[in-house]
């Protein structure tokens, strides 16, 4: 036990510190000046406007996947199963480089797109679809294991009541799934908000445009705007911080209702 | 944060679907197909395309790319950060994970969430932490200059945010399941007269072995591919501090892109053997688990 707190201390305890003494050390001007400026901002509503949207896009596929890995048997089911977490085990580099070569306007996928004008690496849309990859597995294993749970008196009941299968779907299942997929969008939300290695090399970096909170942290740094950086850090931090609360109350309000608690 | 892809899902037996509480064959197909598609498109192509990539000048120059010295240092260097790294955040995630589940303490959902905080904290925050204490301008950056130490810019300093990124997954796959399996076997060896160190390794490891191997996986893969905590820190020196996913990204930025990817090809073989050994583990675990939860 003693090894656990002095690890944590070491690790993590005093270098949040150190971060909280720098964001104060800097004064309350220099640190309202520094997350307020136009172009912290603009990275704000990128960030988190944009992980947002992955991630209630993670919602509705990551349903579809989780309903189908866990209720069909179909040829290849184990293998997609195992890939599902490969965005969690791919390093965010690679992951980063194969996706904007893939949506390149000359590229495999992006050609496709390029006759109606639209581009997708090096715009928001790139920035887009990185987060969705990254958050995919999130949704899939919050879920997959509440729909291995399920019970299958209710739906058996709702099928000898009468109910379609859709409308036992939507009134009987759905609403059971409903926290452990609020759950699972928050978890992605989180991760997309944080995220860096895979969103740089598609976003194109553009200052108000496609420049994400993470970026403006490291080239604060660069210009040696250590104050700064720790205010940016700090408001990310407590960003992150929220959406924790939010996803371990949805878990307990979930675990309540459920009945493991 | 993890608690999807770190936690170990113990599954129960699929059971084959009924007549009426499943659907139709035509909506059944349409959602495998929408599955598969969306799955082909997000998964299987970036993987097919970094492969593609890094063999379209020829499998020479795949080979080639693996003679440069600034590719060979990275991945020597990847190799003993992993090697540090992943050693010691196994035996803190022991420790912590046998300090939860076995004992009640003051601050024990605290330390549970501070646990968690490198999962949900954005990797780019993991570096800056590390800048601001240890950086020229940091708090002890006076005093490590004036001792000549050098932490940031450094190896030490890659070791120290990989290590920050890494350490939950180890203590994270170990005490949902340490918690699951109780502690009968320990007690009973306890009367027996065994010490802890005894009971240790002929009871609780054999218990674990799986679900370690599962986060030790986990933590190593990790350790390996982490890219933001690590930029942050690196400072990007070649032949010093560059690691496997910080050269990737130099040599794309240079437009060496058939270099870039065969290293990175590298990286993403790592990831599937990962996710092989994961689910083997994890297959492992659950039928562990469900031996020794059975005969208890």
């Amino acid at each position: 036990m003693g090894i656990t707190w002095i690890w944590l201390g070491v690790i993590v305890l005093v270098p949040f510190a150190g971060l909280l003494l720098k964001t104060a050390s800097g004064g309350w001007g220099h640190f309202w000046q520094s997350v307020t400026d136009p172009r912290v901002v603009a990275s704000y509503k990128i960030s988190f406007g944009i992980s947002f949207l992955a991630a209630l896009v993670n919602g509705v596929f990551g349903v579809i996947t989780a309903w189908v890995l866990a209720r069909y048997q179909f040829p290849g089911r184990r293998l997609l199963d195992a890939m599902t977490d490969l965005p969690f085990a791919l390093p965010t580099a690679v992951a980063g480089i194969a996706l904007t070569a893939l949506y390149s306007p000359n590229e495999w996928i992006g050609q496709f797109f390029t006759p109606f004008g639209i581009k997708i690496s090096f715009t928001q849309l790139g920035i887009f679809i990185a987060l969705t990859f990254i958050g995919l597995p999130f949704v899939v294993r919050t879920v997959q294991p509440v729909i291995l749970d399920l019970s299958a008196d209710v739906e058996e009941a709702a099928a000898c009541l009468g109910a379609n299968r859709w409308q036992t779907f939507w009134r009987v299942i759905l609403p059971g799934l409903f926290p452990s997929i609020l759950t699972g969008v928050t978890l992605a939300y989180g991760r997309a908000v944080g995220e860096y290695g895979s969103v740089v090399f598609i976003a194109g970096n553009l200052p108000f445009k496609t420049e994400i909170t993470p970026l403006l942290i490291i080239t604060k740094l660069e210009q040696y705007d250590y104050t700064g950086a720790a205010a940016l850090g700090f408001v990310m931090l407590l960003a992150s911080f929220v959406i924790v609360l939010v996803s371990n109350g949805l878990q307990s309000w979930d675990a309540r209702r459920r009945g493991v608690a | 944060m993890a608690g999807v892809t770190t936690a170990l899902p113990v599954r129960a037996v699929t059971r084959p679907a009924r007549r009426a509480t499943t659907e139709s064959a035509l909506v059944r197909w349409t959602l495998i197909a929408i599955v598969v598609a969306f799955f082909g498109i997000f998964l299987f192509l970036p993987l097919v395309v970094v492969f593609q990539e890094a063999f379209s000048k020829g499998v020479a120059a795949y080979f080639n790319a693996f003679q440069n010295k600034a590719t060979q240092h990275a991945i020597w260097l990847t190799l003993l950060v992993s090697a540090i790294t992943v050693p010691l955040n196994t035996l803190f995630g022991m420790a912590a994970a046998w300090a939860i589940t076995r004992f009640n303490f003051r601050g024990k959902s605290l330390l549970t969430s501070l646990i968690d905080l490198p999962l949900w904290v954005s990797p780019v925050i993991g570096g800056l932490i590390y800048v601001l204490l240890y950086g020229r301008q940091g708090w002890l950056g006076p005093w490590l200059a004036e001792h000549d130490i050098r932490i940031i810019f450094a190896v030490p300093g890659i070791v120290l945010a990989t290590t920050f990124v890494t350490f939950p997954f180890v203590a994270r796959t170990l005490v949902p399941l340490m918690q699951a399996q109780g502690q009968a076997e320990e007690e009973a060896a306890a009367t027996l007269g065994a010490n802890g160190f005894q009971i240790f390794i002929r009871i609780t490891l054999p218990k674990i072995k799986w679900g370690l191997l599962y986060g030790v996986i986990l933590c190593n893969a990790r350790a390996m591919g982490e890219f933001g905590a690590v930029s942050v820190v690196s400072g990007h020196i070649r032949n010093r501090t560059n690691t496997m996913p910080l050269n990737v990204e130099i040599l794309y930025n240079e437009y060496e892109f058939a270099p870039a990817f065969a290293v990175a090809s590298l990286l993403a073989l790592l990831a599937l053997l990962t996710l092989f050994l994961k689910t083997f583990a994890e297959w492992q675990a659950a039928r562990q688990l469900n031996t020794t939860t059975t005969t208890q």
